[in-house]
């Protein structure tokens, strides 16, 4: 039943044309695969050739390749990041030792739950986006999102890979309900909180690949550490995609700002409704709409104190972000973090044992990122002559995992009671009606070249093409 | 492309903190570990950068992709990058000279793969017995003036504006051929006659990969289409049928040919350091060109044309033979036609003309043998040859019988030819 070129369609640097028993485990998922995507993929563009980018090997010329394609046909493939056979184990209780390359058996349930966590986000975030086609603001922007879609599927494949190759006969069962699960989905959700959120409109796709594609950045750095050399391979290649979506998302919010800050100087005012009477997405909004993209995602990194995280590290599972350029033992034994409680109605610093409270390292790593990039977005307010800024909320505020959760907090960190709560949520988190008027500015913009009231043109096009370039062939 | 140029100067190599997201990809990407950040901003190393572009299409915003001509003493900082919250602009030409860089420092290193295109010939010969190609120089003339190469390589395009664009062969026939005149501002872009320029078409190839560039003479003169600015025109030929005569549509051609005024193009070059002019006043130049290879051949006529009106001219001698199917197609003919005769030499051969016999520039030069044979035994002579492939062997033929016919050994005056930059071949 081998109807599959390996080298052709699934471009891959695994040597998958020799190994019969990936082949056959692939050759059984592939279709599955397909039916996914037809079924809760991007909606109604089969027949669109989209200029995608597409990797057909780990080296600088073969990775990016750019040409218009059906999403359908584009060539998922199997990259691993060059290895090095000598490569050491450089954190937690092994190291020093060589690098795994295949699963020690005591590990093998840590690893396989980690690899299917990470896999299952992947179509996850294309199940959350797959609306967003029919209201894109512009030719530009539709052919991010589809280019955004093809690589979390392609992500998805790389997860599968792993389960597939070195997890026998679980992995494959674990490969098969990834695709079973759907986002959103009573029965059977994805695994993780924000990923069964929805995506309902572009500024919340924006926030969504900037906040949430940024953690996912965070984690792929993290397990680009691991003693387990494959999946360490295989996340630094997946971080070279990741960083176009995080683009996206950056390069959204910034577009999005820059159009309100040019119609509040053309009109002269602050004034809310004049700002959403113009066709545009009003400071507030935005902010409140950071605020609740900040909150669920930084909630993505688990609880402040975790003796999984701890497990994880010491087993040389996953690692910190960028491990490597650290100065400390890489073992942390002995070794102390703060984490906030709240005590007498009071946030408090507490010191915890490092190792556990890794999750809230890479937290505090991820917070410092996301910040400096709403520093870039308050350039443009600044640029503009605008006196309003961006500002992240209190890590405590609107939290639902970890001891701060459910504890009701305000923006600046300060502990409110139910009553004030309540009167000011819709001052801190989006209202209904702030997703009905941002709904109601979603209309399909196509026109190369034209871009929708709400949203700046991008500074410039994909891979030096024009801005104006036919991005999306509509078939 | 060697960043780490002599004379002092570089291109360095920057990024633009206003675009990049800091995602990393770059500095995970490059090969020699030449890009740092901090909490504000990711940079490059100028010491260790080599612009192997590794980290080019990786980027995920383009902000990499920034390049400054800098005189190596002045080159940005480490620490001056960490702080910059904007690309600072480009150092005028002025700031260069002042810190001792002329502004063509550092573009001698990629010279020798600007004759490539001249060797590409050779192939296709070797196995008849005569290589015309052998006979081809890859110096310039003594007198020609030094050119400047490769200042946008292909990796990184400049941008130029088309400010003119019109057919100038007659409308409505095959070959149609457009003039195009391209404008770039004030990036510099200095060329000579008989160079050439590379134009990027966008989009990409059947698999997938940007088209390359494909090249165009220069038909213009050095001080640009229009005296004293910063522009170029070019004679683009549409490409609508295959050199076995199949239909094809050709991809920069077309593109080209349809620009509109106020398009911009991406372009790289100049290219080409050896078909170059004479410049010493008693200088003659014999051009031999079929279809658009007469764009170098305007380009070094009208310079002449300009010396001499400006009186700074004495005397060398200019020939042309021109070939096209009718004369319809011909390029330029109109103005050509209105050139005075004692400036310029002119033969014309169609090959299509109906009821007439078919005649090739070869055959024009035979008739005018006695002509040529003076020329070739004149040291001060040049010869230049542009246009189709095909026409190459048969031209370089009829120079060797010419020769031999007026007594003269071939193989020493064809070797002195080359060996003094004087016979010049570009066919494609
Ligand atoms: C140094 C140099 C200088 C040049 N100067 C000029 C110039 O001044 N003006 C100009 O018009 N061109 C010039 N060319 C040729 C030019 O670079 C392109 O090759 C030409 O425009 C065709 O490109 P295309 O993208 O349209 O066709 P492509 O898409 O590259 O080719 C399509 C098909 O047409 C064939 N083909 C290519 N060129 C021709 C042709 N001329 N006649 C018939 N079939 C062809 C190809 O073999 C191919 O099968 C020059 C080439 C070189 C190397
Ligand atoms: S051009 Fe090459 S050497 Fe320079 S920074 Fe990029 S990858 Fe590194
Ligand atoms: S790859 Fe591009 S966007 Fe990312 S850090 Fe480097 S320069 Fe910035």
């Amino acid at each position: 039943m081998s109807t599959i070129n390996y080298s052709e369609k699934i471009p891959n640097n695994v040597n998958l044309g020799e190994d019969r028993t990936l082949q056959r485990a692939l050759e059984g998922w592939q279709p599955n695969f397909i039916n996914w995507w037809d079924d809760v993929g991007p909606e109604g563009s089969t027949n669109h050739d989209v200029y995608l980018r597409t990797a057909v090997s780990v080296d600088p010329q073969g990775w990016a390749q750019f040409g218009h394609v059906k999403m359908r046909d584009y060539r998922w493939g199997i990259f691993l990041n060059p290895g090095d056979a000598n490569r050491e184990i450089h954190f937690g209780d092994h190291k020093g030792e060589k690098a795994w390359q295949d699963v020690p058996g005591e590990h093998r349930a840590n690893l396989r739950r980690i690899i299917v966590t990470q896999g299952d986000t992947e179509p996850a975030s294309v199940e959350q986006q797959r609306h967003l086609g029919l209201t894109a603001p512009s030719m530009y922007d539709l052919r991010n999102l589809f280019q955004i879609n093809v690589e979390e599927g392609r992500h998805l494949w790389a997860m599968v890979y792993l389960l597939q190759k070195h997890f026998g006969r679980d992995g494959r069962e674990e490969a098969d309900a990834l695709l079973q699960r759907t986002s959103g989905d009573e029965n059977n959700p994805r695994i993780l909180g924000a990923f069964n959120e929805r995506t309902p409109d572009w500024l919340a796709f924006f926030m969504f690949t900037y906040f949430t594609d940024r953690d996912g950045k965070f984690q792929l750095s993290a397990l680009a550490e691991s003693a387990f050399d494959p999946l360490a391979r295989t996340t630094k290649f997946m971080l070279t995609e990741e960083a176009h979506h995080m683009f996206v998302g950056e390069s959204g919010v910034s577009r999005v700002i820059a159009r309100t800050a040019q119609v509040m100087n053309e009109l002269k005012t602050d004034d809310v409704q004049k700002i959403r009477a113009a066709g545009c997405i009003d400071l507030g909004t935005i902010q409140r709409y950071l605020n609740f993209h900040y909150s669920v995602t930084i909630d993505l990194f688990g609880a402040d104190q975790s003796s999984n995280a701890a497990i994880f590290y010491s087993s040389g599972l996953k690692g910190r972000y960028e491990e490597g350029k650290r100065t400390d033992d890489h073992i942390l034994k002995g070794q102390t973090y703060k984490v906030l409680e709240v005590k007498d109605g009071q946030l408090v610093e507490k010191d915890v044992p490092m190792l556990n409270a890794l999750n809230e390292v890479l937290r505090d790593d991820f917070i410092k990122d996301s910040v400096a990039g709403v520093g870039r977005w308050n350039k443009v307010l600044e640029k503009a002559g605008i006196p309003t800024r961006l500002v992240v909320p209190h890590k405590a505020f609107n939290r639902q995992i970890g001891a701060l959760a459910g504890i009701k907090m305000s923006p600046e960190g300060r502990v409110v009671n139910e009553i004030e709560w309540a009167a000011k949520r819709d001052e801190l988190l989006p209202s209904s009606e702030d997703f009905a008027f941002v709904a109601s500015l979603m209309g399909r913009v196509v026109e190369p070249g034209k871009f929708a009231g709400w949203i700046s043109p991008p500074v410039m096009g994909i891979n030096r093409q024009p801005v104006d370039f036919e991005y999306v062939r509509f078939g | 492309m060697d960043m780490a140029v002599e004379a002092g100067v570089i291109k360095q190599h920057l990024i633009d903190p206003e675009i990049c997201i800091r995602c990393n990809t770059c500095e995970a990407t490059c090969p020699v570990n030449a890009i740092t950040h901090d909490d504000n901003n990711y940079v490059v190393r100028a010491d260790i950068c080599n612009g192997c572009m590794a980290c080019i299409s990786p980027c995920p915003t383009g902000s990499i992709d920034n390049w400054r001509t800098m005189p190596l003493v002045r080159a940005y900082t480490i620490e001056e990058q960490l702080t910059w919250e904007e690309l600072p602009a480009e150092l005028t030409p002025e700031e260069l000279e002042a810190a001792g860089v002329s502004a063509d420092a550092g573009d001698e290193a990629a010279a020798p793969a600007a004759t490539a295109p001249m060797q590409v010939a050779t192939v296709e010969s070797v196995e008849t017995i005569f290589n015309s190609a052998q006979y081809g120089a890859t110096v310039p003339p003594w007198s020609a003036a030094h050119a400047y190469t490769n200042l946008f390589p292909p990796k990184m395009p400049t941008t130029a504006t088309v400010v003119g664009n019109f057919n100038c062969t007659e409308a409505g026939f095959d070959s149609e051929t457009h003039h195009i005149v391209l404008d770039f501002g004030v990036v510099p872009f200095p060329v000579l006659e008989g160079q050439s320029i590379g134009i990027v078409p966008p989009g990409v190839d059947a698999i997938g990969k940007r088209h390359h560039a494909r090249q165009y003479s220069v038909a213009s003169p050095r001080n640009g289409e229009r005296p004293g600015y910063n522009n170029v025109s070019l004679t683009v030929k549409r490409v609508t049928e295959d050199h076995q005569g199949d239909p094809v549509l050709g991809v920069c051609s077309n593109y080209v040919c349809d620009l509109k005024v106020g398009d911009t193009v991406q372009v790289v070059g100049p290219f080409g350091a050896s078909f170059l002019m004479p410049n010493h006043p008693k200088s003659h130049i014999v051009m031999i060109c079929t279809g658009t290879g007469s764009a170098p051949m305007r380009a070094m006529t009208e310079w002449r044309r300009r010396l001499r009106k400006s009186g700074k001219f004495e005397g060398g001698k200019l020939m042309l033979f021109f070939g096209a199917r009718t004369q319809q197609e011909l390029p330029y003919f109109g103005p050509l036609q209105s050139l005075p005769k004692d400036f310029i030499d002119i033969n014309l051969a169609f090959s299509r003309t109906p009821g007439s016999p078919k005649r090739y520039v070869q055959d024009l030069m035979r008739e005018r043998a006695a002509d040529l044979a003076a020329l070739l035994k004149d040291g001060s002579s040049h010869f230049y040859v542009c246009g189709l492939k095909s026409m190459e062997e048969g031209v370089v033929l009829a120079l060797r019988d010419v020769a031999t016919e007026a007594g003269l050994d071939w193989d020493t005056v064809g070797a002195s030819l080359k060996r003094e930059g004087r016979l010049h071949l570009e066919t494609y």
